[in-house]
């Protein structure tokens, strides 16, 4: 069960080879069928989450959720999904095409770039680069363009407002995340995903570093634009931010890009703190998506338990809080490896 | 042609195309979006050198942020129709002293880059550029990096105190 992934892979690889194809040519054909497998189970996923999500809400709210179609409303999001899809594509005349229509694509496109440096299992990531933390954190970072192109291109002022909030947000919230992954880096002496996850075999960077993991789940929280920092859709006042005049497929595209994220971070903040894919009796790719699942769990539970906080305390709570306290955290970090190299460790 | 300098090729075409569309469109926020990929493309060509750690400070720097900067600036200030925002010099001198000012450049730079000799790296850059890089800069040059890190924080507290007031208090 352990290399089940990886057999497949080298079969793949094996007949490629076998067909005549050079060895550059059958890794090409393997990172093409890689990049669908994602997109494939980034899609089918998110039916899964969302009504998951929607069970959460209603177990935290006291009441069944969806429940009408299939075993315990299993199917709903499936007949949501068909609605969606059917829709009409509705653009607003004075929307700026070419930016209304793009923008969806160019998020949901980042959305999915993020998996490329993940670890999904014991040697199951695509490319290892050697600064695969900071590759997440900087094409994470494009994300708030596409949402300035959503608002700017709806030429609608609801639209623009949340997408001046969630730009606002998405980048005074970038500097804690990185900071908060900061001291994890230092510990383990690599920006590399794969050396952090090797470094995590004794002891999970969550013990070492508890203020780092609640600095970057806060800060998460807010990239994604997730409760109780959902401030740019805020839909009493502002219907649903960027989103508000997009309708059918292209709406659906932002939803299915705001979950693919959702998963993403949650990967990285288990493979960051929680020990990546390790862990005893499982296959690893088995532990990395039960830890996913775990802080996605967290992220509902968040959301569906804090009322939302008002613009200005978001921001100065990210500026005088969370960034004095990761520096903080930053120093101490460096002093305690510092001290612990003199004590000869 | 190899592969790589299929790559090469495309990624200029790319750099180069969407720089010309900066230029030429005439609708600014375009401008400013197409600058986005004119960062993206360069950030490709540091990809293509191995200088892959350069080409993600690209990325979140020019990408992420300064140009998120530009066109927040853009959409903030513009009153005019979309499509007027950006239009051509209507007076003949100034576009003269503009094509004059640009072949200036071009044969400067030309000739800075034609007569310098670079010295060519030794070896590869492989998995130890990080280190080879934060070796330099907080050891060889740490005094430059800290001087340029408190420029920066000058320049912070006084776009603060210009933008709300030094007596507000």
């Amino acid at each position: 069960m352990e290399h089940f992934f990886l057999n497949i892979a080298h079969s793949l690889i094996v007949w490629l080879m076998g067909l005549g194809l050079s060895s550059k040519g059958a890794d090409l054909v393997l990172l093409i069928v890689q990049w669908i497998c994602i997109v494939a189970i980034v899609t089918i996923n998110v039916i899964v989450l969302i009504w998951l999500e929607r069970k959460v809400a209603g177990f935290m709210q006291q009441r069944l959720g969806p429940n009408r179609l299939g075993p315990a409303g299993m199917f709903q999001t499936i007949a949501d999904a068909i609605k969606l899809l059917t829709k009409e594509d509705i653009i607003p005349s004075a929307a700026d095409r070419i930016i209304f229509r793009t923008a969806p694509i160019f998020f949901i496109i980042i959305a999915v770039m993020l998996y490329v440096v993940l670890p999904m299992g014991d040697g199951m990531q695509i490319v290892d680069l050697n600064v695969g933390v900071f590759y997440f954190i900087s094409v994470a970072s494009l994300s708030t363009i596409c949402l300035l192109m959503a608002g700017w291109g709806s030429n609608n002022k609801w639209s623009l407002l949340g997408a001046m909030r969630s730009v606002a947000q998405m980048i005074s919230y970038e500097i804690p995340l990185a900071f908060s992954l900061l001291g994890v880096i230092m510990i383990a002496g690599s920006l590399s995903l794969s050396d952090i996850v090797a470094a995590q075999n004794n002891i999970w960077f969550i013990i070492l570093q508890p203020v780092a993991f609640i600095t970057f789940f806060i800060a998460a929280t807010a990239e994604l634009n997730r409760g109780p920092f959902d401030m740019p859709e805020a839909e009493q006042e502002l219907t649903a931010g960027a989103y508000t005049e997009y309708t059918g497929m292209r709406w659906a595209l932002f939803f299915l890009a705001e979950y693919t994220n959702l998963v993403a971070v949650s990967a990285l903040a288990s493979t960051m703190f929680l020990g990546g894919w390790h862990g005893p009796w499982l296959p690893s790719w088995i532990w990395i998506i039960i830890k996913t699942y775990l802080v996605m769990l967290i992220f509902m539970w968040m959301k569906w338990t804090f009322p939302r906080i008002r613009m200005d305390h978001l921001m100065s709570f990210s500026w005088k809080v969370l960034i004095p306290v990761t520096l903080a955290n930053i120093l101490v970090t460096g002093a305690g490896i510092q001290f612990l190299a003199g004590m000869g460790w | 042609m190899s592969l790589n300098d299929a790559v090469f090729f495309l990624l200029a075409v790319i750099t180069a195309g969407s720089a010309l569309g900066v230029i030429t469109s005439r609708n600014i926020v375009y401008s400013a979006l197409l600058l986005v990929v004119t960062f993206l493309g360069v950030a490709g060509l540091y990809f293509q050198m191995n200088a892959g750690f350069i080409g993600l400070v690209q990325i979140l720097i020019y990408g992420g942020a300064i140009s998120v900067l530009i066109i927040f600036a853009i959409m903030l200030v513009m009153d005019v129709e979309p499509h007027r925002t950006n239009p051509p010099s209507p007076r003949l001198p100034r576009r003269l002293g503009g094509i004059y000012l640009s072949i200036l450049l071009v044969i400067t730079m030309g000739a800075a880059i034609w007569f310098t000799h670079w010295p060519l790296a030794v070896g590869t850059t492989g998995a130890d550029e990080m280190a080879v890089l934060a070796d330099l800069m907080l050891g060889k040059y740490v005094v430059a990096f800290e001087i340029a890190a408190v420029l920066l924080l000058v320049a912070i507290v006084g776009a603060i105190i210009l933008a709300k007031g030094a007596d507000d208090k």
